[in-house]
């Protein structure tokens, strides 16, 4: 195949690469100024060289101690939302109605909690988990429990996980949903005329169908709890401590509470890598399933 | 090994059939002898394929029984008959090799391993798909899936009866060939009973001993590939299966003469008692019309000759009504004046789309 070349193409891709300038790579550079300056009142700037970066990577500095310690947080966090939502969200998919009215029901009634505004549901979540007006906090503490948020770690911990699984099992489930039902009802037949049990239908058939989906479920989830912050920042703005103080809600408090613009910059920038380095591991696995099945077809 | 019997059967998808019309599968009767290469015959939407599905109790029928042999079957769920069964898509499980598709139903029903292995391999050797038994199932064409799908019916050692749906449809061509002429070996080596459903008249005609012809929820005709040629009990029958389909014509039946418009046609038997309320109509396949010149015949008028390789085809116009017939090799036709020859034999009397037996003329039967 040969090119045409066209110069005047040109003219039609710069209001992108206009675009993308102003929207992206100039703030961009303007964070990776920050971060190899100290910045002081009046505008003043110090050349700092790699200062910043040395400094959150050394986990005996404070700055590396506090950064390593969210970066550990975030990370468990994450985990644990994945543990608790993919295997939950198979399983409202599967026991989902596949026709009637009401799929449409099932449908509208999951997609809500993804529609209520994150400060929302953590404003709905805050009220509702209070020990004393609140429905859940009050019903669990006169069950004995003794629950509070607001005061115990571990009770702060289990609130956020709980709304975030309230949030967003549903996309899972919905994704779920939908590479179930690309599965032919030929595949259902087969499989009853094999004898097949419902645990090997669900092994076999059903979950190598969503495979695909699943992995996207994994990423979307993945990314989005990894970068939490509006939720648990109305819920718990961080505490009770720094017990819930993700990377997200650190990076606010240093940038924005105690102006270190410098630091907050090479934590932007070592927090966006981390993000840019995970997506590119879940890309090239997903990719190489992928061409791994289609050399094999060749 | 069975015998399957249709008793009374018939299927409705709604909840509260009312009149016939609500029936996908009109009522039924049949048995399907063991052993025997059956093909069920009909355009889409016809009710072949809910009757498949009756049959391997993937659907229950509304009313009347399904019998294996003497046991009724009718409340028994798919998996506790003794059906295996092919679909239009080639259905495989894409996690597992081809060799642990086929040990799938044995697995599941708690086979001993070596058998299950032995077997395996004896199918695999029937099917040829004995190179590939250790890849992928997932990266194999659309052909030999569908082998294996069929060989995930024929590893079982209980089975009685593989129901095919379609499987050719997503076969290239040249393959479908290849394995229709399997599914042939296979019933002969195996002594099993095969039910093809199919809408392709050429696959039906060549896979089955015996063509069950379904139109709009019944059956309309059941018979070997000869009897659908020679007689179809139908004038659906006749029009469906043959290409072109058979001419039907309007007419008028006196005793032995069939009258269409004015001119007579003989016919070999004669028809007494026609009822008078329904439509007549006179049956005749292209292949028993001859092209004749002009007076030799009922006239025409020819519209073109289209050479279809093995035979010549003529496009006639009968009083504004098309009909096909077959040009006779010695035969040039100038102008577009022509007539067509009747081969007494073979002309049908349907009244209502039914054949009318017709009573022998002239001390000949036929």
């Amino acid at each position: 195949m040969t090119k045409t070349l066209n110069n005047k193409a040109w003219f039609l891709v710069l209001p992108v690469f206009a675009i993308v300038a102003f929207s992206a790579v100039l703030p961009l550079m303007t964070v990776v100024n920050y971060s190899v300056q100290d910045t002081f009142g009046n505008n003043q700037f110090f050349w700092n060289g790699i200062g910043w970066f040395q400094e959150l990577l050394d986990p005996s500095k404070e700055l590396g101690g506090r950064f390593f310690e969210a970066l550990w947080r975030t990370l468990l966090f994450s985990a644990i939302i994945l543990a608790i939502e993919i295997p939950l969200g198979i399983l409202v998919a599967l026991s989902m109605p596949r026709e009637g009215w009401t799929v449409a029901l099932c449908l509208v009634l999951m997609a809500l909690p993804l529609l209520i505004p994150w400060n929302v549901v953590g404003t709905i979540w805050q009220v509702f988990a209070r020990g004393d007006i609140g429905l859940l906090g009050w019903v669990v503490n006169h069950l004995g429990i003794d629950y509070n948020y607001t005061g115990d770690a571990l009770d702060a911990w289990a609130t956020i996980i709980v709304m975030d699984v309230w949030h967003w099992t549903s996309l899972v489930a919905l994704l779920c949903y939908a590479g179930l039902k690309s599965i032919p009802d030929a595949y259902y037949q087969a499989a009853r005329i094999d004898g097949a049990s419902r645990w090997a239908v669900f092994r076999t058939i059903q979950l190598p169908k969503m495979r695909r989906v699943l992995l996207i479920a994994v990423l979307l989830r993945f990314m989005d709890s990894f970068m939490i912050y509006t939720e648990p920042f109305v819920l718990t703005g961080g505490g009770p401590g720094n017990a819930t103080t993700f990377l997200s809600i650190d990076l606010v408090k240093l940038a924005l509470g105690q102006f270190d613009l410098g630091k907050a910059a090479a934590l932007s920038l070592v927090y966006n890598l981390i993000i840019l380095a995970i997506c590119w591991v879940f890309y090239t696995v997903m990719t190489n399933v992928d061409a791994d099945r289609e050399r094999v077809e060749a | 090994m069975a015998r399957i019997t249709l008793d009374h059967l018939a299927h409705a998808y709604r909840p509260d059939p009312q009149g016939p019309q609500d029936y996908a599968l009109k009522e039924i009767n049949h048995v399907w002898s063991q052993g025997g290469a059956y093909a069920l015959l009909g355009p889409s939407g016809c009710g072949k394929t809910t009757l498949l599905n009756i049959i391997s109790g993937l659907v229950r029928p509304t009313r009347g029984r399904i019998l294996f042999d003497d046991r009724d079957v009718t409340d028994l769920p798919t998996e506790a008959r003794n059906i295996a069964q092919v679909f239009q898509f080639p259905v495989v499980y894409d996690t597992m090799t081809v060799r642990e598709n086929l040990a799938f139903p044995l697995k599941n029903r708690g086979v001993p391993r070596e058998r299950t292995a032995s077997r395996v391999e004896e199918i695999a050797r029937l099917l040829d798909l004995g190179r590939v038994l250790d890849r992928k199932a997932s990266n194999l064409t659309a052909d030999m899936k569908q082998k294996i799908s069929l060989g995930r019916g024929l590893v079982r050692s209980d089975v009685s009866a593989i129901l095919f749906d379609e499987p050719l449809t997503v076969i290239d061509p040249h393959l479908k060939w290849q394995l229709r002429s399997t599914l042939k070996e296979i019933h002969r080596a195996l002594d099993i009973t095969m039910i093809y459903v199919t809408h392709d008249q050429t696959e039906a005609l060549t896979f089955a001993d015996k063509v069950v012809v379904m139109h709009d929820g019944a059956v309309v005709q059941t018979g070997t590939p000869e009897e659908l040629f020679e007689r179809p009990a139908h004038t659906f029958v006749g029009h469906f299966i043959g290409s072109p389909g058979m001419n039907i014509l309007p007419c008028r039946v006196d005793g032995a003469t069939a009258y269409i418009g004015d001119e007579a046609v003989a016919l070999s038997r004669a028809y007494r008692a026609l009822p008078q309320s329904q439509r007549i109509e006179l049956g005749i396949r292209p292949e028993f019309l001859r092209l004749q010149h002009k007076g030799a015949g009922l006239p025409v008028r020819l519209r073109r000759i289209d050479d279809i390789g093995r035979a010549r085809i003529a496009r006639v116009e009968m009083s504004g009504r098309p009909l096909t017939a077959s040009v006779p090799d010695d035969i040039t036709i100038e102008g577009d004046e022509a007539a067509l020859a009747f081969d007494p034999h073979h002309v049908h009397i349907y009244a209502d789309g039914h054949l009318v037996a017709g009573e022998a003329a002239g001390g000949q039967v036929r």
